[in-house]
């Protein structure tokens, strides 16, 4: 079937079974390999994208259901210059070998996008479902911190 | 290739239901999407933005209408159902992570009728009730306590969706909630104990003690209920709990049992 949808601000079509993963599709005909395939069962979090405004893991997206949908995924979050996010993930070192960065950074913007308070606490319950078996998740939440400085 | 039905709104996916019986309902996809290819259905009925299937809205009595497709997320912050119904927000706020309360829905979690879905023992203790719907015979109210009638099993119909959930009021009781895993955020639980006690002057005259996880589906532990009833709440009461899980890869039996009892005994002592 053909599906429609809106991805990172422009209006796209591709072909795909329904029952296809939103991530393979991303990552093989569409060409975003920024969302990554971990786990493939929804528990690692590192294919996460932003489905009309809200993160989900694509690996559990049957393609069909994005029709008419606003996607946005990693390749969509920076223009010309990083965000303010990203700049701090590099200051504070909050990327190691980098396969959970693409979706914690959607992550970390989502949650700088939609609530008013940040405290560490509500940054670990909003990042519980992306793993890094790397950096062991502080200087995330210290870089995250950093970003929302004025809601803290 | 897997078939797919996409109705547009809930008469239609009522019709299509009756007419592709063999079709897997599929909503947030949480959980079907896991097992799509070790047990890939022929063919799927998408209960996904179908108009007439999500919502939150305040009936008659102050009680609260769940459309069967709400996800998690809005259940977690929907300031009706905080009031009246807060251990229900708290149960959806510990499903999965943030990405898979986006996208699970309620209905999903009682259709999947796993022993430790996580809002099953909650609705229990709220005396919730499941509305389905059928395009032959329309709406039906089930008590969910009748709803689990074995493992995975429902009292649902070939050609039924289940359509809403309906909770009651319940603001003025005592109310809580406690899941037991092997971590605090996106475990599969070990332990589920949602509780309800109202009291008047001092003494219980309503009890409801639900557990998931500790038998094949979510149960209410009757025999503490009636230990706590008639007189001001004695945490000795926990003793009369006699729950029987099984051993499997996330807990010993025995394990879970000690779990159950200490929690319960926690819950009642803080009362």
């Amino acid at each position: 079937m053909s599906i429609t949808f809106t991805l990172n601000g422009e209006a796209r079509a591709v072909e795909a079974a329904p029952m296809d993963r939103l991530l393979d599709v991303l990552r093989g005909p569409l060409g975003l390999t920024g969302a990554k395939e971990g786990c493939g069962e929804g528990e690692c979090g590192a294919c996460a994208v932003e489905i009309d405004g809200r993160v989900v893991n694509s690996c559990l997206i049957p393609v069909f259901q994005v029709e008419g949908a606003t996607i946005r995924t990693i390749e969509g979050v920076a223009g010309e210059r990083l965000t303010r996010l990203q700049e701090a993930f590099l200051a504070h070192g909050a990327v190691q070998c980098g396969a959970c960065t693409p979706a914690l950074v959607l992550g970390c913007e989502a949650l700088l996008a939609e609530e008013g308070q940040i405290s560490r606490a509500g940054v670990r319950e909003a990042l519980a479902g992306h793993l890094c078996r790397c950096t062991g998740y502080q200087k995330i939440i210290d870089a995250v911190m950093d970003a929302a400085e004025d809601k803290r | 290739m897997s078939r797919v039905y996409r109705p547009k709104d809930l008469a239609e996916a009522l019709q299509m239901r009756a007419d592709h019986p063999e079709a897997a309902p599929l909503a947030g996809g949480t959980d079907l999407m896991v097992t799509r290819h070790s047990a890939p259905r022929e063919a799927y009925l998408n209960l996904f933005n179908v108009e007439g299937l999500s919502g939150i809205e305040v009936i008659q009595g102050g009680a609260i209408r769940v459309g069967a497709a709400t996800i998690h997320r809005q259940i977690a912050c929907s300031p009706e159902i905080q009031r009246a119904a807060p251990i229900l927000a708290e149960a959806a706020r510990v499903i999965g992570g943030r990405q898979i309360q986006n996208r699970g829905t309620i209905g999903g979690n009682i259709a999947n009728a796993s022993p430790a879905g996580d809002t099953l023992p909650v609705l229990l203790a709220l005396d919730a009730q499941i509305e389905v719907q059928s395009a032959a015979r329309g709406a039906r109210l089930i008590p969910i306590e009748g709803f689990f009638k074995g493992y995975k099993q429902l009292d649902l119909a070939a050609d039924e969706l289940i359509t809403a959930v309906i909770v009651p009021d319940h603001h003025q009781d005592a109310l809580y909630f406690r899941k037991v895993g092997t971590r605090a955020a996106v475990a599969i639980s070990q332990v589920i104990l949602a509780g309800r006690v109202k009291r008047v002057e001092g003494r219980v005259i309503e009890a409801r003690v639900a557990f998931g996880s500790v038998a094949p589906t979510p149960i209410r532990a009757r025999e503490v209920e009636a230990a706590l009833i008639g007189h001001p709440v004695d945490p000795r009461a926990a003793d009369a709990l006699d729950v029987h899980p099984i051993d499997d890869i996330r807990g010993t039996a025995v394990y879970r049992r000690a779990v159950a009892h200490r929690v319960l005994r926690t819950w009642l002592r803080a009362l």
